[in-house]
């Protein structure tokens, strides 16, 4: 008998363990992204990746396959731009690591050395439906480092990371000089973060050359910002701090994502001619210092001018400790944005300016099985997101 | 000639001036709080105060009002804000940890844009804290979101000298610890809460054994005067509380004084939501959109304001201005909804709740007759993002007009519309 009951429970596993590798999520909404949207959909999960998507009249469900429903489904929501992980829930000393304040050009800073996968932030997130986060080292320095995309289901930075070395995050504007001695103003910083610049030409050259110079860490990573290598992620908030970044750009010619942008409808035409996506800031950002002029439908404006747009849960000092880019989206759907565009904002839009769009963003076979189910419209906040798949496991029940 | 025809247009005129005074908003769905939703509404103005409120066909329209119809949209109360920071004020400084005798009434700029921002989110009754970091920070005000030049103009009270024009705002836990003469424990700081109100007691005493001889009565202590009137029951105490065995010793201090008291943020509430209900004590509470930020709000949820109505306690939102911005507070009660509170509740918990807990539930924080004329327009359901507050009025004056551009301004934010500072907290 014991030995029935145990054979029986083993059986029960042995099933229990392919359901969650091959699942079918049935919705009547169905907002793939990569097309229309589809009305009573079907989408197959085979393992980590999705294997079909489509209407539920022309997808047979295979009779092994665990069945999950939602009234809408859409791909994993991605946060563009945040600090969870380097940044923790306590905000004491011992888990702030986003931005380290013996130097403010610090560019050799790596997130993947600090990125805490088991941050109740980043669960948290998740269960928000993020399950793609762009994060690492904040804004606040000239350089503060490097950041990382990662998955935000797993308990480690190998398992959760994406991409380990995405973008070197640099901060232009006076709010710098409140966290270093050095720049003590905007103009000082320029001129550092020029002169770094200039450095690493005469660095890049010689690299390149025979005469390779002492491997130098924070050189090796301005040169490859310079070489295309790795994107500049430039927070700038004024116009006049967009503007200035716009002429490093020039200047010395590098890839790069405009961040924070909170005065961007002054410089529309400009941040149009410079050819940048713009990660802007939370909606609901505080209408405090260098953000003082934020508006609720600047994200509306920037997409509507063509602009790629996503949404970042961004930096937060205190309490709240993080957003939540959906309230965000939501909000700003509210004040002008088109909602295709901000479910756009959210998914592929965002993996296209993260370089990720091959495995992430979409409801498209053969990308990543990443996919938040709700009980309704994905903006209002009655709404509960019931169930969330990262790579192909229910990871929110 | 000309004065004859001046005369004739003012005799032409005169009932128009007269029937001014009355205006009606029919077609709309009205949400009075205090009773059931009316699916096709009328509200009648008079005066300042609300002369009717009932279904269209069953009130009466009196004739040469001015009628609005604002069918398809939805008015309810002007919302209730029972602990804000708006108004660029102050409180105590760091020379002691207690600070009753100071008000936040002396600091408060009537023309702050913030006072703007609270009334494009269809805010017209807000509790002003002083503080943080006090054991006692001072002396909260309660404010209406009237058109003032001085802060007189907003009170509730006709003279702040003589009359409650606010509570007293008061701290627990880590949020008062600091180097002396702050506390540097818990139980140094309750010990110093305790200290202070003996004095008050002895105090009160003192006042009482005079029995109004002059000759007799203690030499004027502002603070001490304060407490008394705690003591007393007259001034509410708007404790600011987070985690599970602070909020229980804020109840545990009140009853030991026996004063009435409030709990703010109550982040930790879901876990003493019975001990809370049975002390029958308020819970004026915050929504964050994550937890965290320190240590004592890591276990916040949304569903506090579930599991607090569900226990049978008073509860309200607030928006700890600018910890949450002012103009999406209706945001805190769909987040309530969002956690399993029911949508009366949580519309109760933005309006009259809060009245309650400031004693203003006489003036405001429903629809019915004989109330302050506070009210919002809204363009659908008070609970929806894609809901905007098209109109504000307080006591039949409309205070914002999202068609007007620089009212929409406010509501939305841009250049150079707000030049104030929002309150950090961030000491």
């Amino acid at each position: 008998m014991i030995r029935t009951a145990f054979l029986f429970i083993l059986f029960a596993a042995f099933f229990a363990g392919t359901s969650t590798a091959q699942l079918a999520v049935k919705a009547d909404t169905v907002y793939t992204m990569n097309d229309q949207k589809i009305t009573n959909g079907v989408v197959l999960i085979d393992n980590n990746k999705i294997e079909s998507v489509g209407s539920a009249s022309d997808i047979q469900i295979p009779g092994n396959y665990t069945v999950h429903e939602a009234s809408v489904i859409t791909p994993g929501l991605i946060d563009a731009h945040s600090v969870v992980g380097l940044a923790g829930i306590y905000n004491s000393d011992s888990d702030q690591d986003q931005l380290e304040e013996s130097n403010a050009v610090q560019p050799e800073l790596r997130a993947i050395d600090a990125y805490n996968a088991r941050e109740e932030l980043v669960t948290f997130l998740m269960n928000k439906g993020i399950t793609t986060v762009h994060t690492g080292h904040g804004p606040g320095a000239l350089a503060s480092g490097q950041t990382l995309i990662a998955k935000t289901s797993y308990n480690t930075v190998d398992k959760a990371v994406v991409d380990s070395s995405t973008m070197v995050a640099f901060t232009l504007g006076n709010s710098v000089s409140s966290n270093y001695s050095s720049p003590g103003t905007s103009a000082k910083g320029m001129a550092i973060l020029r002169q770094q610049f200039i450095n690493a030409q005469e660095y890049a050259e010689k690299r390149n050359s025979d005469e390779a110079p002492p491997e130098n860490l924070s050189m090796e990573v301005m040169a490859d910002v310079l070489e295309g290598k790795i994107t500049a992620l430039i927070t700038a908030q004024t116009a006049q701090e967009i503007l200035s970044a716009f002429r490093l750009k020039d200047e010395f010619g590098f890839d790069m994502v405009l961040d924070g942008a909170a005065e961007a409808y002054l410089v529309m035409d400009e941040i149009k001619a410079a050819d940048v996506p713009v990660i802007i800031h939370p909606t609901t950002v505080r209408t405090n210092g260098s953000t003082k002029n934020a508006s609720f439908e600047t994200a509306g404006k920037i997409s509507k001018a063509g602009i790629p747009l996503a949404f970042q849960s961004g930096y937060e000092g205190y309490v709240p400790k993080t957003r939540v880019v959906l309230y965000e989206a939501a909000l700003a759907t509210a004040n002008g944005l088109n909602r295709r565009a901000a479910l756009r904002a959210l998914t592929i839009e965002a993996a296209k300016i993260l370089g990720i769009q091959q495995q992430v963003g979409s409801i498209e076979e053969g990308k990543d099985a990443d996919i938040v189910l709700y009980d309704g419209d994905p903006f209002e906040y009655r709404t509960h997101i019931s169930k969330v798949i990262i790579d192909g496991k229910v990871v929110k029940e | 000639m000309k004065r004859i025809v001046f005369i004739a247009l003012y005799i032409v005129l005169l009932p128009l001036l007269i029937s001014a005074q009355t205006t009606v908003f029919k077609g709309a769905k009205i949400i009075p709080i205090s009773s059931s939703p009316i699916e096709s509404g009328v509200l009648i103005i008079e005066d300042g105060s609300i002369a009717a409120v009932g279904a269209e066909g069953e009130v009466d329209i009196p004739e040469n009002a001015t009628v609005r119809d604002v069918s398809g949209k939805v008015i309810m109360p002007g919302l209730v804000d029972s602990h804000s920071h708006i108004g660029e004020g102050s409180g105590g400084d760091r020379s002691s940890a207690l600070h009753p005798d100071v008000r936040i009434m002396d600091t408060i700029d009537p023309r702050s844009d913030s006072f703007k921002k609270a009334l494009a989110g269809g805010i017209t009754t807000v509790n002003v804290m002083p503080g943080s970091g006090h054991l006692m920070s001072g002396q909260t005000v309660y404010l209406k979101l009237r058109d003032a030049n001085s802060v007189e103009d907003m009170l509730f009270v006709d003279d702040p000298d003589k009359d409650i024009a606010g509570g007293l705002k008061m701290a627990n836990g880590t949020n008062s610890i600091g180097d002396a003469p702050f506390p540097g424990t818990r139980g140094k700081s309750a010990a110093l809460v305790r200290e202070l109100f003996i004095k008050a007691q002895e105090y009160n005493r003192k006042v009482e054994q005079a029995d109004g001889d002059e000759d007799k009565m203690p030499s004027r202590d502002i603070g001490m005067e304060t407490l008394v009137e705690v003591l007393n029951g007259e001034r509410i105490v708007h404790n600011h509380t987070h985690r599970h065995d602070d909020i229980l010793t804020a109840i545990r201090l009140s009853k030991e004084f026996g004063y009435r008291l409030v709990l703010h943020h109550v982040s930790e509430a879901w876990k003493v939501a019975e001990e809370i209900a049975e002390a029958d004590v308020p819970a004026s509470i915050i929504v964050l959109d994550s937890p965290g930020g320190k240590a004592e709000a890591v276990d916040i949820k949304y569903k506090n304001g579930a599991v607090l109505d569900d226990a049978g306690v008073t509860v309200g939102y607030h928006t700890d201005d600018g910890i949450t911005d002012s103009r999406i507070f209706l945001r805190s009660g769909a987040f309530g909804v969002r956690a399993g509170m029911n949508r009366k509740a949580a519309l109760r918990a933005l309006t009259i709740a809060n009245a309650k807990m400031l004693d203003v539930d006489d003036k405001v924080g429903t629809l019915e007759q004989g109330k302050h004329a506070d009210f919002i327009l809204l363009s659908g359901d008070p609970l929806s993002v894609y809901t905007h507050v098209l109109e504000t009025w307080v006591e039949g004056n409309k205070r914002f007009d999202r068609s007007n551009p620089a009212d929409k301004d406010f509501a939305t934010g841009g250049y150079d519309v707000f030049r104030g500072n929002v309150h950090t907290h961030e000491n």
